[in-house]
């Protein structure tokens, strides 16, 4: 039992080291900023995944009972981690992408980071007479 | 979890359409259990100290916040709920493998990296970023911005051959189910 634990302990922890490596791999060949933006959020599901599931297993079977602090680390991940590249996302159409390389919206309102104030109040305006 | 609290939560279901006393004290009740049961986890352990303290943070923070949710979705369909959540984790299991799998063995000038514009058939705030949300914790799609109206989703893919596949598949297998969920 205790063999069969480590073993499956030993192997999350490989796995994760290796989405790690990829993670950090793909942020240094990857050519532009949108598509290194995909590397980490290899590293943060299945690299922090992996050591979350070993840590759980190793303290039910070796340690002192189950642990809880891997699913609340799990649970913040997924709430943090989409608003961060969000954020680098829309910074990097901001400041470096035109508005003619991007698909149209199709709703004839532009997308929301090129929208100037004006065009916002006016449409809100239309919105609600 | 106490049997106490949810005699609780059972009162709030069948005082839901009449008492508006009840919705005074407990405006946001599955928030509430929420409070309570991350509250356990943080500390560890349950005993009836935390249960107390999860209880006065999970009452006192749905009356605080109240103002933030105006709207806020119902959210019924409890089996669409945990079938989403399986789905959304098998779908990072696999998409990381084929995501890494592009990263180490792919020439950068082999990929076709695409921008993908998805119209929203959702309507909800709160759905469409939980599809957001998905889009980008799932390898290989990062969701980038959303129309000014709300109606559109801006996607960018690490390598798409075919944009229109991946905008069909968003909407086949998340945008459906969330519209089940949440409208």
């Amino acid at each position: 039992m205790e063999l069969l634990a480590e073993i499956l302990i030993t192997a999350s922890l490989v796995i994760s080291g290796i989405f790690g490596f990829v993670g950090s791999y793909g942020l240094l060949k990857l050519p532009d900023p949108m598509t290194r933006l995909h590397a980490p959020t290899k590293a943060t599901t299945l690299g922090v995944g992996g050591v979350l599931i070993a840590s759980m297993l190793y303290f039910i079977v070796l340690g002192d009972g189950l642990s809880f602090h891997e699913l609340l680390i799990t649970l913040f991940l997924f709430l943090t981690a989409p608003i961060t590249a969000n954020f680098i996302a829309k910074t990097q159409l901001h400041r470096n992408v035109p508005m003619d390389d991007l698909p149209k919206t199709g709703t004839g309102r532009p997308w929301a980071t090129y929208e100037s104030d004006e065009a916002r109040a006016e449409a809100e305006a239309n919105r609600n007479p | 979890m106490s049997p106490a609290f949810l005699a609780h939560d059972e009162k709030g279901r069948t005082m839901k359409r009449g008492a508006t006393m009840f919705r005074k004290i407990l405006p946001h009740p599955w928030l509430t259990l929420l409070l309570v049961v991350v509250w356990q986890m943080m500390m560890n352990s349950i005993s009836l100290g935390n249960l107390v303290l999860g209880l006065i943070l999970g009452l006192a923070i749905p009356i605080i916040t109240a103002p933030y949710w105006p709207n806020r979705p119902r959210l019924a369909n409890l089996p669409m709920i945990i079938e989403y959540t399986l789905i959304v984790l098998w779908d990072i299991v696999v998409a990381n493998v084929v995501v890494a799998m592009t990263v180490m063995f792919k020439r950068n000038r082999d990929m076709k990296p695409a921008w993908v514009a998805i119209p929203l058939d959702i309507r909800t705030p709160e759905a469409i970023t939980v599809l957001a949300g998905t889009i980008t914790m799932t390898p290989g799609t990062v969701s980038s911005d959303v129309s000014a109206c709300g109606r559109s989703l801006l996607v960018h893919c690490l390598d798409a051959p075919d944009p229109n596949a991946v905008r069909d598949e968003i909407k086949e297998r998340y945008e459906r189910r969330l519209k089940e969920i949440f409208e």
